[in-house]
């Protein structure tokens, strides 16, 4: 196994050593043939040249932003707002792990602390999590990856990202002007009925993020069904491409039951109509019924584009056709029909009734079969690869450790019996932390590093975005490894004190986080930096075979100034080295006297 | 009539204008189970009152979707996509129904607030 | 309505040369694939509404299996006869949107036009008699559960002999309407007759929704002359609860009514048979029945003002002409929506009026 160095870095792209031998030998073969190619070499330099103009910059103004209805832009000003919405909840984290230091501490009082773990969870999942992988990256690479030049309805992102605005000013409204939240993002009844505070501000926010969501997975539904290159089927599309419909599907059938829920929370509220509150003769396990029938799917709209992401990362830097495709994409639509079916684990210890309980949970478990079939095909497509380990890499592989344990603890909590002694502890808090941040966080932040250059034409320091990467890797487990524990013997979560015997847990904990948090922000630094002073950097640089990556870097305003060619994602023999433009480019637009000869195909 | 849709123009193909007799029967149809259910919810049917004016909801529902909705010569893929929301409604009422009956007596045990009219007042 | 990407108002990139280009979105390589785009996106939509209204049946699933005696009692409150008309309405305007989708494919603009005026029209009758309902009710004192405060006897009106309910509710229609005719006037003043015509269409269809006031109001006194009908519809109902108290073993299961203890099963008793009695009022619990009614009808209710916006949009763009054969989308899809609003309706009808 040869492990390859290829473009990375400051190193900029260096050829596969095999390739490059080929390359020197055909040197001769090229000086003859030189006049010949010149007028491809022109075509070459046109399409995947570095351009003047790109979608960047061929507008420019405000306004050529605000009004934009172009998904790479939609896409990129998606990218802002959930970052500052990342790091605004990540904020209120912060406060909240510094207020743990101490068991008795009284740096919050018991309502702020309260009010402050609502507002972290509720930005972090409904205006962070959930739109951050389909609207900001799936935004920008969706139609590429199709060969289309927008979505299908672009008006309707442009709305999507609008209500994304408006939902989450009313989401934070409940703070500025509702006197902050103390419910926790679940908004459970009674309590939320009962609570004086901002609960009307907040669930309308989530009501207006539901309906921006569902306009990003209705708009991604109808372009991956309708707008497809000719000849490219269903199965020649990359994973990422699957688990972005599966996801859609989710958007689109889940989404609007949590509308209905906060309607009707709203009117329980205002008017006391009497469904869900006890006074008035209502069912409040019944509201629980209603939020997790969405917010069980919910969480697998957080992870299924990370999965898809994590494909994609794996196959590209193994430069090995991903193992096992279909598996991998049927695996995504059927967590996502599987994910309609557990909603009542979250309730095992809310009074629900046995055999219903009995159902959810053994359904619970087969959801982790979908999963593990995606980590095994993972894992089998690195074997005997050519990886590299650079930055997107390396999160892809922190990815697959953190989602394993964060997906195998939920089976610990899909248990009824140990469900009864683990709920409401610190390892749930664990459990989800590890799935979301460990697995949709990470795959996020690999994903950026892997389209930055496509998306800003420059590439990143690789040596300190693999620094990023350890520093959230190990804050992460310094993090919420120890909440596992402390779960386990006993620790509730959403308490402000607690015995002195957690202690230790806590502080270790608090300190992850803070590393943790300066992990993500030198993440975030690297790519800042790279898109303004990083090396500028071809259209393929890492010898991805997806369509997306046959376009300029950035890309044009159209997307492809040519027709891209339709080939196999995760052929990558189909890409080849061009000296002139240190780049990869697909073997038809490549100079053919330079070319090497095909490899024979591998199948599986 | 009902050929005249068909001749007159090149219609492209994802255009198929319906006949005008079809529209204006299936009208009459529907307006004759609007009659006919309000005439069986008059009449003593014990347990199958329910069951019957579900059945004839449904075959009003079915006449608005296969003509008025066009369902009946679009895309099965569009049908499969509309019909699909049922099986979740379904999804989503059976497992409630399943699991809120066993809560039932302690919701209606809490004490409720029966203040009548002055209840307005308070809220 | 968002999901309606039709003609590319940014006016940029028409680099794809059709013959009926100007309504060809510059992504879409052929007005077929820009058609089929919008089909399937309008065919989601419409999946995520019937998701949307799923939680109000969950509601109405659950609380009438286990309280089938608040909902025997209470949908006596509910008009029947007011009830069909409206579903007649309603299906009769679905009638007039299948109409315009077939004139707007086959491009006659004016056929389309009538139609869509006709089915707006249809629409705020139907909003219109929705208020005569609900303002009845509200001067009962038939709220949702918390202000529900039925008394027998017990009825408010305000001037006229109108329902001050039903005066407030009108305020908006009445702004719109003079707003609607006095702009379109101006319109006409101004010799834009084209904008006008828009205006004048709008005068008319806000002018359904007083129709349907003035003949829900005129059947209303109908009936509240007619005593005899008025006494069967508005005491026999609460007696029910009163007089029927059943023992509990008969019944078997909880479905008793909690709120004021007293117990009731849900036989068959014909109301008629009822010895008449107490002049108390209905429990609150009852309130419960109505919580869900005006959940479903209100959402239904916002689903056809929406419908209504989206229609005169289409409304407007069949004055300007723009339905050919190749290009009717927004009609096509603004029909299915409108269908399924009627869809709703005609479960919510059985549902909620047909009760027994
Ligand atoms: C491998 C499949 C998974 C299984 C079997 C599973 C199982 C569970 C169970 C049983 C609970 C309830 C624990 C309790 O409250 O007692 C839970 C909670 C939770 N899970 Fe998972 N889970 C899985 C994957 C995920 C993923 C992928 C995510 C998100 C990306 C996620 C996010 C959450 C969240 C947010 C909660 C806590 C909700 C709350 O009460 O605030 N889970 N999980
Ligand atoms: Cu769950």
């Amino acid at each position: 196994m040869v492990r390859l160095k290829r473009a990375c870095g400051q190193t900029a792209n260096k050829l596969p050593d095999e390739t490059q031998q080929r390359q020197r030998q055909n040197t001769v073969a090229f000086k003859l043939k030189k006049v010949t190619t010149m007028a491809t070499a022109e075509t070459r330099n046109k399409i995947f040249g570095t351009p003047e103009t790109n979608y960047l910059n061929c507008t420019k103004g405000w306004k050529s932003w605000a009004f934009t209805l172009d998904h790479k832009r939609i896409g990129v000003m998606y990218l802002v707002g959930v970052t500052i919405a990342l790091f605004l909840a990540g904020a209120f984290a912060l406060i909240l792990r510094s207020h743990l230091v101490k068991f008795d501490s009284n740096m919050l009082s018991y309502d702020r602390y309260n009010q402050m773990f609502t507002l972290h969870g509720a930005v972090m999942v409904f205006a962070f999590i959930i739109p951050s992988i389909p609207a900001a990256l799936g935004n920008f690479v969706l139609p590429m990856m199709l060969g289309a030049k927008d979505v299908a309805f672009p008006r309707m992102n442009l709305a999507s990202f609008y209500l994304w605005i408006v939902g989450t000013m009313c989401l934070l409204g409940a703070i500025l002007f509702g006197g902050g939240l103390d419910t926790g993002w679940t908004f459970y009844t009674p309590y939320s009925i009962e609570t004086e505070t901002g609960v009307i501000w907040a669930t309308f926010g989530a009501f207006v993020l539901g309906f921006s969501s569902i306009f990003t997975g209705l708009n991604f539904l109808v372009t991956v069904n309708t707008m497809r290159s000719p000849g490219q089927t269903w199965f020649k599309l990359p994973l990422f491409l699957w688990s972005l419909y599966a996801t859609s599907i989710i958007q689109v059938l889940a989404t609007p039951v949590l509308g209905i829920t906060l309607l009707l929370l709203i009117a329980e509220k205002t008017m006391h109509i009497g469904v869900f509150d006890p006074r008035y003769g209502g069912d409040p396990v019944l509201f629980q019924h209603f939020f997790w029938f969405y917010s069980h799917p919910a969480v697998y709209i957080m992870i299924l584009p990370g999965m898809g992401v994590i494909s994609e990362l794996i196959s590209v830097y193994s430069q090995k056709r991903i193992f096992g495709y279909s598996f991998i994409a049927f695996s995504s639509v059927a967590i996502a029909l599987l994910g309609f079916l557990v909603w009542g684990h979250h309730m095992f210890t809310s009074g629900q009734s046995p055999l219903v309980t009995l159902i959810f949970s053994a359904i619970t478990f087969s959801v982790a079969i979908p999963s593990a079939v995606k980590v095994f095909n993972w894992l089998a497509t690195l074997f005997k690869g050519s990886i590299l380990l650079n930055t997107p890499m390396l999160y892809a592989l922190s990815f697959i450790f953190l989602f394993g344990i964060g997906g195998l603890t939920g089976l610990f909590l899909g248990a009824l019996s140990t469900d009864i002694h683990l709920h409401d502890t610190y390892f749930v808090v664990a459990h989800f932390h590890f799935v979301m941040v460990g697995g949709t966080l990470t795959a996020l932040l690999g994903g950026l590093f892997h389209w930055w250059p496509k998306m800003f034409g420059r590439m990143y320091n690789d040596f300190w975005g693999r620094v990023s990467c350890a520093l959230v890797f190990i804050g992460f487990n310094v993090t919420f490894f120890p909440q596992f524990v402390m779960g386990a013997r006993g620790m509730p979560r959403r308490y402000a004190s607690y015995d002195p015997e957690f202690q230790i847990f806590h502080q270790i904990s608090t300190v992850g986080a803070f590393v943790l948090g300066i992990g993500i922000l030198l993440a975030y630094g690297v790519l800042v930096y790279a898109a303004r002073y990083g090396k500028r950097c071809g259209s393929n640089p890492f010898r991805a075979a997806s369509m997306e990556w046959q376009s300029s870097s950035p890309p044009d305003f159209h997307n492809f100034i040519h027709k891209p060619t339709v080939n196999d994602p995760y052929d990558f023999d189909s890409q080849v080295y061009d000296e002139e433009l240190d780049t990869y480019l697909p073997r038809e637009y490549a100079d053919p006297a330079k070319t090497p000869p095909r490899k024979e195909p591998v199948h599986h | 009539m009902a050929d005249h849709s068909h001749d007159s123009h090149d219609h492209p193909s994802f255009n198929h204008p319906a006949p005008i007799p079809m529209l204006f029967g299936v009208f009459i149809a529907l307006v004759g189970l609007t009659v006919a259910t309000v005439v069986t919810s008059n009449i003593e049917l014990a347990q199958f009152a329910f069951p019957v004016a579900m059945a004839i909801a449904t075959l009003k529902a079915f006449l608005v979707g296969a003509f008025f909705m066009h369902m009946w010569w679009d895309k099965g893929f569009n049908i499969l996509v509309f019909l699909s929301s049922l099986l979740f409604v379904t999804l989503f009422i059976g497992m409630t129904m399943l699991d809120t009956g066993s809560n039932l007596e302690q919701v209606e045990s809490f004490p409720t607030t029966e203040t009548s009219s002055l209840s307005t007042t308070e809220y | 309505m968002a999901i309606a990407e039709t003609h590319d108002t940014h006016g940029e990139h028409h680099d794809d040369h059709h013959d009926h280009g100007e309504f060809i979105a510059h992504h879409f390589e052929s007005p077929e694939q820009q058609f089929d785009s919008g089909k399937l996106g309008i065919w989601i939509f419409l999946v995520t509404e019937v998701l949307f209204f799923s939680g109000l049946f969950v509601l109405y699933t659950l609380y009438r299996n286990y309280h089938p005696e608040i909902f025997q009692v209470a949908h006596h409150y509910l008009d029947k006869n007011l009830g069909c008309l409206n579903t007649i309405v309603l299906l009769f305007s679905s009638l007039t949107m299948a109409l315009a989708v077939r004139s707007a494919q086959t491009g006659k603009n004016k056929n389309c036009e009538t139609y869509l005026l006709i089915t707006m029209v249809c629409a705020t009758i139907f909003l219109g008699v929705k208020a005569v309902e609900y303002s009845h009710k509200w001067d009962l004192g038939i709220w949702p559960r918390s202000m529900f405060h039925y008394h027998e006897g017990v009825h408010e009106t305000g001037i006229f002999g109108l329902s001050n309910y039903l005066i407030k509710l009108s305020v908006i229609p009445t702004l719109l309407l003079v707003g609607f005719a006095g702009y379109a006037a101006f319109q006409y003043l101004t010799d834009k007759a084209n904008n006008a015509r828009f205006y004048i269409g709008m005068t008319i269809m806000v002018l359904g929704y007083f129709a349907g006031v003035v003949g829900g109001v005129v059947y209303q006194n109908a009936i509240a002359g007619d005593s005899h009908a008025h006494a069967a519809l508005q005491t026999a109902a609460p007696l029910m609860l009163h007089a029927a108290t059943i023992d509990k073993s008969s019944a078997g299961h909880d479905d008793h009514v909690h709120a004021d203890g007293e117990g009731d099963s849900h036989d068959d008793h014909d109301h008629a048979d009822v010895p008449a009695g107490s002049q108390e009022s209905v429990p609150d619990s009852v309130g419960i029945f109505f919580s869900i009614y005006y959940c479903m009808t209100g959402l239904h209710a916002i689903h056809i003002i929406g419908g209504i916006v989206a229609l005169a949009w289409i409304y407007r763009r069949s004055q300007l002409g723009h339905w050919r054969e190749d290009y009717f989308g927004p009609v096509d899809y603004v029909g299915l929506y409108w269908h399924l609003v009627d869809l709703i309706w005609i479960y919510l009808f059985p549902l909620l009026y047909l009760i027994d």
